[in-house]
């Protein structure tokens, strides 16, 4: 483990006094650090370049398709954090996949959410996992959230402008922050807040939460809640679906409450309860 | 889609703007007199101007002819009148599916917008979710099907076509036409 440890995190005065040349011969001689190290295409304006290619919007016949569009949520209250998101993914109209898993558990206690390029979000959140985890070996105790998200938000930042895209969003509950929720996004804006919603169905999912939502609510209200404005989004977005993926993060760690087909869900809200009487269920 | 001695015409419920479902009860199936069914995807306004366009031609054929019009026949009035619009055409696909009365045999029809006509023997998709209904399509039907297992294959080849395309959806309509009956039901299809 100790091995381990030294070979990803390098102390302090060793860089210090190296010139350039010693610090290039030493960064081959070990390994080179996992990210932050991707080769570039040969040409000017790599963000012109990336746009061009993958702009479906301007010009539906671009070779690269990225998949896109969401709906996901987090909210704090009185019990704690509610995050809920969608599971559908998109490539232009096409429906990628329904069963995506947009919350990414980083640890017992941290989870992180995933919207805009399926790939970044994936790529970069299991890496935040790996430098938290890489943090409490360092430390012997675990990051804060907002520590982490800031790991992100730097990280993303470093970036600007070369066409990565995500909108995440970090919630954790710490002894030292207590429960904390952090928006995080690819031009390197870092928010704490009460309430986010991110995604194509973002919108949606705010006309419910913003008209329900109060910081005093019981557990199973604010569960509820997280999961009607997924649903609320799944129906008016085009390019959100799929099923509710719901998780309650509280001080003892986060728990997961169900990945539920949205199908069940619409039929048993409208039919019971008698919203979305938008929606014919009888020939004329 | 054409079954034995009856065809079956469908289209989903959704009206759009983009990613935004503006209706979820929009039907895309308009009956001209008692057999002939024409369906309409593309741009909404122009389904609704071209479904009242040939609401009226039909009523003037039926005038002047005092007979209902048949589907080969309408056919051909929907493609000559797209035509007509060959620089400025109604961005519509239509879709003709019908029974002619005189000899009983199913016809089924699609055009492209500005009037080619695709006959064909078996199935005519169009819209967003073409792609998909050509590959449902393609792998459900079969030859010779009675009116209630046409009904079950057009409605499982339309239903999974739309779940995997995000601009169609939100529920169906479905016609079976037989010679002398014409069965019209709602499907109910995933909400999101």
């Amino acid at each position: 483990m100790d091995a381990l440890v030294a070979q990803y995190s390098q102390p302090s005065h060793s860089a210090q006094d190296t010139t350039l040349d010693d610090s290039l011969a030493l960064s081959s001689k070990i390994a080179p650090p996992l990210s932050l190290n991707f080769e570039l295409p040969p040409i000017d304006s790599h963000s012109a370049w990336l746009r061009a290619m993958t702009d479906d919007h301007s010009n539906p016949q671009c070779p690269i398709k990225i998949a896109h569009g969401t709906t996901t949520l987090a909210f704090r209250f009185k019990g704690g954090i509610i995050v809920a998101t969608d599971s559908r993914a998109t490539a232009g109209n096409w429906i990628a996949s329904q069963t995506v898993k947009k919350v990414i558990e980083i640890n017992s206690c941290l989870l992180g959410t995933m919207a805009g390029g399926a790939a970044d979000c994936q790529y970069w959140l299991a890496y935040l996992g790996m430098m938290c985890r890489l943090h409490e070996l360092r430390h012997k105790r675990r990051i804060s959230v907002a520590a982490a998200s800031k790991i992100l938000a730097n990280l993303v930042y470093s970036y600007k402008g070369m066409g990565l895209s995500m909108g995440t969003m970090c919630a954790g509950v710490t002894p030292t922050e207590g429960p904390a929720l952090y928006y995080v996004d690819n031009d390197g804006t870092r928010l704490a807040g009460n309430m986010f919603c991110v995604g194509s169905g973002q919108t949606f999912a705010y006309g419910v939460l913003d008209a329900e939502y109060k910081y005093e609510m019981e557990e199973d209200e604010a569960l509820e809640l997280g999961k009607r404005s997924i649903l609320a989004a799944t129906h008016r977005d085009a390019f959100s679906g799929g099923f509710i993926n719901l998780y309650h993060v509280k001080e003892e760690g986060w728990v997961k409450h169900g990945f539920m087909d949205t199908n069940p869900i619409f039929w048993k809200t409208k039919l019971e309860k008698g919203e979305f009487s938008n929606v014919t269920s009888k020939l004329e | 889609m054409v079954g034995k001695d009856c065809v079956a015409i469908a289209c989903d419920l959704r009206l759009g703007l983009q990613a935004l479902t503006v209706s979820n009860n929009f039907p895309k199936i308009f009956s001209y007199g008692s057999q002939v069914h024409l369906g309409l995807t593309g741009l909404a306004t122009d389904v609704s101007s071209v479904s009242e366009l040939f609401r009226y031609k039909v009523n003037m054929y039926r005038l002047r002819e005092e007979r209902d019009i048949s589907p080969q026949t309408f056919a051909n009035l929907v493609s000559s009148s797209l035509y007509e619009r060959r620089f400025g055409p109604w961005f519509v696909s239509p879709v003709v599916a019908g029974i002619n009365q005189t000899d009983g045999k199913p016809f089924i029809c699609g055009f492209d917008s500005i009037g080619c006509i695709d006959f064909a023997k078996d199935f005519i998709v169009s819209g967003t979710a073409s792609d998909q209904l050509f590959g449902t399509c393609e792998g459900l039907w079969e030859p010779n099907l009675g009116p209630e297992d046409l009904f079950e294959t057009i409605s499982q080849a339309l239903l999974n076509a739309v779940d995997r395309d995000a601009l169609s959806g939100w529920g169906a309509h479905v016609y079976i036409i037989e010679k002398d009956k014409v069965t019209k039901r709602l499907l109910k299809g995933r909400q999101d």
